[in-house]
């Protein structure tokens, strides 16, 4: 499966804006929100709820792509914004405004230098987090296509 | 939506700020061809020789991941340096198989890119993609040493 990679970079945009009105806010409910979308990508870069609006709204004014990007490293993006979205979700709703302020900046920080620099930093630090755990993660995560 | 926050506000702007001086930091050093020395680690020696790097040949060691989207652009910068340079082989390494070798080279990051001599020894390393005219500089004496 390979992707127009301007689609994950307007997704991680559009991602920055929303964990942004979630921080000043607070609202648990939003980030919970952005942690469904987060899901709803990982499961299929189809059913992500931002690529829709960039393969509907943005794709059709832009030049077709130069070149296109497998979908595992997009995968596991969402994934680590997953779980940072769904900490920081529990955190705002279950009363640990703090934990939900955390994990809620954490998740913005990495959106934000995705979409200011196509810096990737969850699939930066995966080597650092195999080399230190020894676990299998990316036995879930499907080979690109070489 | 509950009225905007003070804290939130605050919060918002320091990370903005901190993940912007990261990424424009990050931005200047990715790719950069840092010379290792001293070149040549017995331990690096063989960790190279067991992953299939050839004595006699300058090799291009890449280190990937299935996880890694600029993987592929560096693919793309060793095999047009490669083109353009003879005598040069490519070995691309997924991380994933070799983890092993990758702790021993002190790999922590993918793409990374080791430059290696004729003699199996180290001589540049990049963390990132690295730049084509900088590793087309670094290669010329060393190709020249193997063809004379």
């Amino acid at each position: 499966m390979l992707l127009d990679p301007r689609g994950p970079r307007f997704a991680a945009a559009l991602t920055t804006v929303v964990l942004a009105v979630a921080l000043v806010t607070g609202s648990g409910w939003l980030v919970l929100a952005q942690a469904v979308v987060f899901a709803l990508t990982a499961a299929h870069p189809r059913l992500g709820p931002y690529g829709l609006v960039f393969r509907a709204v943005v794709a059709p004014r832009l030049a077709p792509p130069v070149e296109l990007e497998p979908f595992a490293p997009v995968r596991f993006a969402q994934l680590v914004g997953l779980a940072f979205a769904t900490v920081g979700a529990v955190g705002w709703l279950a009363g640990l405004p703090l934990l939900g302020l955390v994990a809620t900046a954490a998740a913005l920080a990495a959106a934000f230098l995705n979409a200011a620099f196509g810096l990737c930093l969850g699939c930066e630090g995966y080597l650092a987090l195999r080399r230190l755990t020894g676990r299998p993660l990316a036995a879930r995560v499907p080979l690109p296509p070489r | 939506m509950q009225p905007p926050r003070l804290t939130g506000v605050l919060v918002l702007v320091a990370v903005l700020a901190a993940a912007g001086a990261f990424g424009w930091w990050r931005r200047r050093r990715d790719g950069r061809l840092r010379v290792v020395a001293p070149a040549g680690d017995a331990s690096h020696r063989a960790a190279l020789a067991a992953l299939g790097v050839r004595p006699g040949t300058v090799t291009l060691v890449q280190f990937s991941a299935p996880v890694c989207a600029p993987c592929r652009a560096a693919r793309r910068v060793l095999e047009d340096v490669a083109g353009r340079v003879d005598g040069v082989a490519l070995l691309e390494v997924g991380v994933e198989e070799h983890l092993d070798r990758a702790r021993e080279l002190d790999i922590w990051r993918t793409p990374t890119v080791l430059l290696v001599d004729g003699a199996g020894r180290i001589v540049r390393r990049a963390a990132g993609v690295p730049d084509r005219a900088d590793l087309l500089a670094a290669l010329a004496p060393l190709t020249h040493e193997v063809r004379a």
